[in-house]
């Protein structure tokens, strides 16, 4: 290989560079926090909330290609009564605040879903 | 390889810095476009496809085109090809990456487009185009890469390479004819929907293709040490002569079923193009130019004393170019929309937006055969720099 | 009116007692922490094998101010109001009869007809030809119903669809819709930019037991909406009676709204 010695220095430079975050983290010992979200106004979530934390969008996507390409509107919510497949009238229904539930965990985790480009926030219409 | 494009003289870098520049200021232009949506361009509910999928049509055309040149020379082993193939295999990459930039451009949501792939849908002429335009990009990159690898060690290509580049030949066809499924299988669009557009397409393909080529060469015999040499600049402006005259003969083909069956949803679309409709006249001056110059390059290019003269045959080969350019790469899509399935007649101008990001991947195609082109030539050492000029080589001047 | 909406709540009531014993609605895929066997249907759903739409274009000629089916459907659906032509999205919209039936029109016609203000909406054609040239199945052919329904989550935005379409009857956003919508309803989602959109039959309303909202904010009886497979439907009944024509009926597609002219 020609100019080895440069090659592997650069590589060197740019591991460190890209990996900088985590040693930073190490050494402060920072420990971070995760958001407080608001409280639902529901009794009981669709599903319990560990799976929700960890799969909630698995689940507005099913619900979405169920809804709209199956036609398949309804579920029985955990209290056995009918419930309808849908983000802003049954989730917002009891995370009322759409800020400090979705928003907040959103920013902290630095992902930019798209629903709200089209689905309707209730409160921001009334 | 890629080292070889990485050094250069003055002039190589000046050009290659000037293209990249063209491009930035077209990103800023494409970044405009993508936050405020496709409406920043002259299309609407009427004209739904314009500029940017026309240039795509026309690209597609030219990529096909390295056929012309890969065909003689490994079909029926024609020798005076030998130097130009890879000339025309990266011209084939350099088009087939604009065509997908311009596809990319025109998309109202350009990050779903893995969509395509995630939902297959073979029903959709989109899907076979993609299938078929991907897969003729890989093939060329496999055989470019391979011949010229083989080529800067010494030695013959191998072996498993050649059913390769016979399976690229039919695979060029096809991605033509397949642009062509696109717009010919729509009950919607009258003027698009006849048996003879795919046949036209690859004649106009074979015409502006090694129009363009010859153009390359003589370009690069001015400006590096390589030479195409006469034979093949002969045969190519035959090629050229030949598929130019079938294409104005399909084109002929078009009007007189148009004209003489009388039927208002063909006819009127060729009223457009040629006389205006209802005093909508846009595009009746310059089909007339496309005319006009497609009859000049033709005069040219059937005389056989001013196709040898290579001044005449420059000037023939801009001729057929641009003429094909107006007529695929601004007629033929825009006419499809006028009159429109409600019978309007509605108006389209590019906006200053849309071809400058047309601009910018015009560029970009350039830069990628600018580069490719030193790369070959630079395995040859064809590629004269100024390095080489004062350490190894003849005292041969660059620009001479 | 009143006779249609009748038959469709005998006809809903005896769809939602065939289906209590059977379907299983699917709730989450790949996870059964919800008890998922029950059958779950709303209360009366309008169901039917073929939906079609027979529009009276003398009754609707009567009116020739009426717009109330083009504004209920509008505001029901959160379509936008854009003032550059080029720029429009309609889901229902009224062209001239020359317009909307173009291959019909001769120069001596009577001038009443030539500019008869013509409903024109998405045809929910039996073969259509949006769906076949789709690249990413974003608009399909549902198979119960026949609606051609569009999944503004998948769109590419290439347009392709708006090409194939013989009607016009497809939109495209060519900017963000927000603005141009004078007042949101709540119970639709508005589209981003850069998806195409048009009239899918209502079928969310169809889903909740409703008629789509053109049909029931019609006055005058001009808008009939039908199960086509059912023999004693209202829009048979209709399509038996009178004489009626459907638009460019040369191409193949099948389009499922009739005009009685």
């Amino acid at each position: 290989m020609y100019d080895a010695g440069k090659v592997i220095l650069g590589i060197v430079v740019f591991l460190t560079l890209v990996t900088f975050p985590l040693w930073y983290n190490l050494a402060g010992e920072t420990v971070v926090q995760a958001p407080e979200l608001e409280k639902a106004q529901g009794t009981q979530c669709v599903a319990d909330t560990e799976w929700m934390r960890a799969r909630h969008m698995d689940l507005l996507n099913d619900w979405r290609d169920e809804v709209v390409r199956d036609g398949e509107r309804y579920f029985i919510g955990p209290d056995g009564e009918r419930m309808e497949k849908s983000l802003s009238n049954t989730c917002l229904n009891c995370h009322v605040n759409k800020d400090k539930f979705c928003d907040h965990c959103h920013n902290f985790m630095s992902v930019d879903p798209y629903c709200w480009d089209c689905h309707i926030i209730p409160k921001e219409v009334m | 390889m890629l080292e070889k494009a990485l050094v250069g003289d003055k002039r190589y870098w000046t050009w290659v810095i000037s293209l990249m520049a063209v491009i930035g200021i077209a990103t800023l232009f494409y970044l405009k476009q993508y936050s405020e949506g496709l409406g920043v361009t002259g299309l609407g509910r009427d004209v739904t496809w314009g500029f940017y999928i026309a240039q795509f049509t026309f690209l597609v055309g030219v990529a096909a085109s390295a056929v012309m040149v890969v065909l003689p020379y490994y079909l029926h082993d024609y020798k005076a090809f030998a130097k130009i193939t890879i000339l025309g295999e990266f011209l084939a990459i350099s088009a087939v990456t604009m065509c997908m930039t311009f596809i990319f451009v025109d998309m109202g949501q350009p990050f779903r487009i893995v969509n395509v792939f995630l939902y297959p849908s073979p029903t959709s002429m989109m899907f076979w185009d993609t299938v078929s335009l991907s897969g003729y990009m890989v093939l060329n990159i496999i055989i470019s890469h391979v011949t010229l690898g083989a080529e800067k060690q010494g030695m013959a290509p191998p072996k498993w390479i050649k059913p390769v580049i016979i399976l690229s030949i039919p695979w060029a066809v096809s991605i033509h004819t397949v642009t062509a499924f696109l717009y010919a299988g729509l009950g919607a669009r009258p003027f698009w929907m006849a048996a003879i557009l795919a046949p036209r397409f690859l004649a106009s393909a074979f015409a502006a293709g090694p129009a363009l080529l010859i153009l390359f060469c003589l370009i690069l015999r001015k400006v590096t040490k390589f030479d195409a040499g006469r034979e093949p600049v002969q045969t190519l402006a035959k090629i050229v002569t030949y598929a130019m005259a079938i294409n104005v003969f399909f084109i002929l083909m078009e009007v007189f079923t148009a004209v003489y069956s009388g039927i208002p949803e063909h006819l009127e679309h060729f009223k457009f193009m040629f006389l205006g409709l209802e005093g909508n006249s846009m595009m009746a001056p310059w089909m007339w130019v496309s005319s006009i110059l497609a009859v000049v390059s033709l005069i040219l290019l059937l005389n056989p004393k001013a196709r040898r003269n290579e001044s005449w045959l420059v000037v023939a080969c801009i001729a057929v170019f641009l003429s094909l350019w107006i007529d695929k790469g601004m007629a033929l899509i825009v006419t499809g929309f006028v009159p429109s399935v409600l019978g309007a007649v509605p108006t389209y101008v590019p906006t200053v937006t849309e071809l400058m990001i047309s601009l910018g991947i015009y560029a970009l195609g350039l830069l990628m055969i600018t580069v490719l082109y030193k790369i070959a030539l630079s395995v040859r050492g064809q590629w004269v720099t100024k390095r080489i000029v004062e350490t190894q080589r003849s005292p041969v001047k660059a620009g001479s | 009116m009143g006779i249609d909406r009748r038959k469709f709540f005998k006809v809903s009531g005896l769809t939602a007692l065939g289906l209590a014993g059977g379907s299983v609605s699917k709730v989450f895929s790949g996870e059964d922490f919800l008890d998922t066997a029950a059958p779950v249907r709303p209360e009366g759903p309008l169901t039917a094998q073929r939906w079609a739409m027979v529009i009276d274009l003398r009754k609707c000629h009567e009116q020739a101010d009426c717009n109330d089916c083009v504004t209920a459907c509008h505001t029901t659906h959160n379509v936008p109001k854009w003032e550059n032509p080029k720029d429009e999205v309609k889901w229902i919209w009224k062209e001239s009869f020359e317009h909307a039936f173009h291959d019909q029109e001769h120069p001596y016609q009577q001038e009443s007809l030539k500019h008869l203000p013509t409903l024109v909406l998405c045809n929910h054609c039996d073969n259509p030809p949006c769906v076949r040239v789709c690249p990413t199945g974003a608009t399909w052919k549902r198979e119960k119903d026949g609606i051609v329904m569009m999944d503004w989550h998948r769109c590419i935005g290439c347009r392709y669809c708006v090409v194939a379409c013989p009607y016009g009857a497809r939109s495209f956003n060519w900017r963000d819709p927000r603005p141009k919508i004078q007042k949101i309803e709540p119970d639709f989602p508005t589209r981003s930019r850069g998806v195409v959109e048009k009239c899918t039959f209502c079928e969310e309303r169809l889903a909740r037991g409703m008629l789509p909202a053109c049909v029931e904010a019609c006055k005058y009886g001009a808008m009939h909406f039908g199960d086509l497979e059912d023999p004693h439907s209202n829009v048979r009944e209709l399509l038996s009676k009178r004489y009626t024509i459907r638009r460019k009926p040369g191409l193949g597609t099948n389009p499922e709204v009739y005009y009685i002219v």
